[in-house]
């Protein structure tokens, strides 16, 4: 790697892992098999001789493996958060080895929706397996087992990436050691739900989606742009739109009066729908979000306390004043439930306007508070034997 | 639109407990880290940045946790490596157990809260004992500025005017000791102090006349 400029983690290369080759296949929660199953993932920094400096950073619904540096592939694809991974800043890439993966059911390297059935030649489609939270971070483990870690320094993620958190810190509770969920949930709420619900409902409903075979096709792209509107919505809150675009209208003086974009806030979601249909799989899109909304950490026995005893990890839970996507009662529940199980956690609300957006705007604090909880966060057990004598 | 929430009384940062970006220890948290157990858990209410924590975590090495209502504040704590919650003290301590903790500590706190009768007795039903600190509003240049001045006290210890005083729920140490007394708290260790800036006097005689502040250890009866 060769570092292009002070903080940046240069050009990286996304790499492959191929596993669950049948007759292994990976067992899925819906009762499915899955393989052979690839990941897509990136690493930055070096992995260190007794293996204890690895993080791994979990993408959020529409990101990807690269999380910082530059795609010498394609200069086009911009690192999701590159202001806090590399030399020097929150997750610093001369101290840690950061490892960042696609998702399964993802469409940017690892296996979903859109690659290759082997067994018919043609795209899974509809053919591909419902997959949960569980089930991501499942095939994510394989990877990690793989790259030669056998416990996670740290495990961080914002939003879906938070509730993978959340179950890594569950699942394999020996191999996380901090966990820090951001903008996050232990239940989907029944009003994140129903945003899916639509966004679904747009891809759907959308002719060019042929029941999900619109492969060698344009595809559903109006449905799929409409859903990634509704998506961005939910990422803002009332008082940034107010900033960000006010009543202005776009690249005009006096309205219309007619169906046209006529405001600047119209014009900003059209974009964002027309670029996002070039880079995402409006199938990957379905699944995705049906994971999210099958997640509920509470369950089986609807107490997120005991369904939560299993993790060691010490937490950073972090929510933004302005998410009313993932409000903050909703880290507060979860910190309640670690509490109650006598886990070391801290718990900050960070004032924010930038709605549920702000766990990639809000650099500042964030690289604050993780700089330190890194640092300093060690388990309880090592902090005795090393810690200052007593009076 | 207000960017923020509209401060109420109780999310108003207490008393002086924050000095700036200080991290030496106050001279009467001394006093305090003398009265915890090595080893023990401690819960510390209105942690502040977290000095008195990190001084029981490194002197005692104690357990220690905070709840804070000031966001830099937590910010600070996380920076000294503790755990802290952001959260206000009046919502109570509803995730914590009976006697879960072995100390639960109020330094200069109580007199912000909205109900302090309420917080302290959740301090007592969680903290197998509580470390209680409070400015002693009997200590005699308060009654003599009220008295022969007749204007609203201000000390090194209440430095606020009337009008924007976080301090709603003062008491004295006569006053304390009595709602221990009613509401079947027995308290164990009492030091009262005269604090200077650097250093603290025990005031043996008269102390709801001669101490600034008091420090209570109490447990449940």
């Amino acid at each position: 790697m060769i570092p292009s400029e002070p903080g940046s983690v240069g050009t990286v290369e996304t790499q492959y892992f191929t596993f669950a080759e049948p007759p292994n296949e990976l067992a899925l929660e819906c009762g499915r098999k899955l393989g052979p199953i690839t990941l897509a993932y990136e690493t930055y920094g070096s992995l260190n001789a007794d293996k204890s400096n690895a993080i791994l950073i979990i993408h959020a619904l529409t990101g990807d493996a690269h999380v910082a540096g530059i795609d010498p592939t394609d200069e086009t694809h911009k690192p999701w958060w590159d202001t806090m991974v590399g030399p020097g800043k929150a997750f610093d890439t001369d101290r840690y080895f950061v490892v960042c993966s696609n998702c399964i059911g993802g469409c940017k390297g690892s296996t979903g929706p859109s690659s290759i059935n082997p067994t018919t030649g043609k795209p899974y489609a509809l053919d591909f397996p419902m997959l949960t939270i569980a089930d991501m971070v499942r095939a994510q483990k394989e990877l990690i087992r793989h790259l030669g870690i056998e416990q996670l320094l740290c495990v961080v993620g914002g939003s879906m990436g938070g509730m993978q958190v959340l179950q890594w810190a569950v699942s394999y509770p020996e191999m996380v050691r901090l966990a820090i969920p951001i903008a996050t949930t232990g239940r989907l709420s029944p009003q994140a739900i129903a945003f899916d619900a639509v966004g679904r409902h747009a891809i759907m409903g959308d002719p060019n989606w042929n029941h999900g075979n619109y492969y060698g096709t344009p595809g559903p792209t109006h449905g799929l742009a409409i859903a990634r509107q509704i998506g961005h919505i939910t990422y803002l809150s009332d008082r940034s739109m107010h900033q960000k675009f006010g009543r202005d209208l776009q690249d005009k003086c006096e309205p219309d009066y007619d169906f046209v974009t006529e405001f600047k806030v119209e014009s900003y979601l059209s974009y964002r729908g027309e670029s996002f249909v070039t880079r995402f799989d409006a199938n990957s899109y379905l699944y995705i979000t049906k994971a999210m909304d099958y997640f509920d950490l509470a369950q089986p026995s609807g107490d997120l306390r005991k369904e939560l005893a299993a993790a060691k990890a010490a937490f950073l839970v972090i929510s933004f004043s302005s998410d009313w996507l993932f409000p903050s009662y909703m880290s507060k529940e979860i910190v309640s439930a670690l509490r109650r199980n006598n886990l070391d956690v801290s718990y900050a609300e960070i004032q924010s306007d930038y709605g549920h957006d702000a766990f990639l705007l809000e650099v500042d604090t964030l690289t604050r508070l993780i700089t330190n909880f890194l640092e300093y966060a060690v388990p309880r057990d090592s902090e005795r034997v090393e810690g200052a004598p007593d009076d | 639109m207000p960017s923020r929430e509209i401060p109420s009384v109780s999310k108003v940062p207490p008393m002086t407990k924050r000095t700036k970006a200080n991290d030496e220890l106050r001279p009467e948290f001394n006093y305090i880290v003398d009265l915890v157990t090595p080893g023990a858990s401690v819960l510390d209410l209105g942690c502040g940045e977290g000095q008195l924590m990190k001084a029981l975590q490194t002197r005692k090495r104690a357990r220690v946790q905070g709840i804070e209502l000031s966001d830099t504040a937590v910010q600070a704590c996380v920076e000294k490596g503790l755990f802290v919650y952001h959260g206000d003290l009046d919502e109570g301590l509803a995730d914590f157990n009976d006697g879960s903790m072995d100390f639960v500590i109020l330094t200069s706190t109580i007199q912000v809260l909205q109900r302090p009768d309420l917080l302290i007795l959740e301090a007592a039903r969680v903290g197998r004992k509580c470390i209680i600190s409070v400015p002693n509003f009997g200590f005699w240049r308060v009654r003599f500025q009220l008295m022969f001045e007749g204007v609203m006290p201000k000390t090194s210890r209440l430095p606020y005017e009337w009008y924007d005083t976080p301090n709603i729920h003062l008491t004295t140490i006569s006053d304390f000791r009595r709602f221990c007394r009613e509401h079947n708290l027995r308290i164990l260790h009492e030091t009262d102090l005269v604090i200077g800036e650097h250093t603290c006097k025990h005031v043996l005689a008269l102390p709801n006349m001669f101490a600034d502040y008091g420090i209570f250890v109490l447990e449940r009866e």
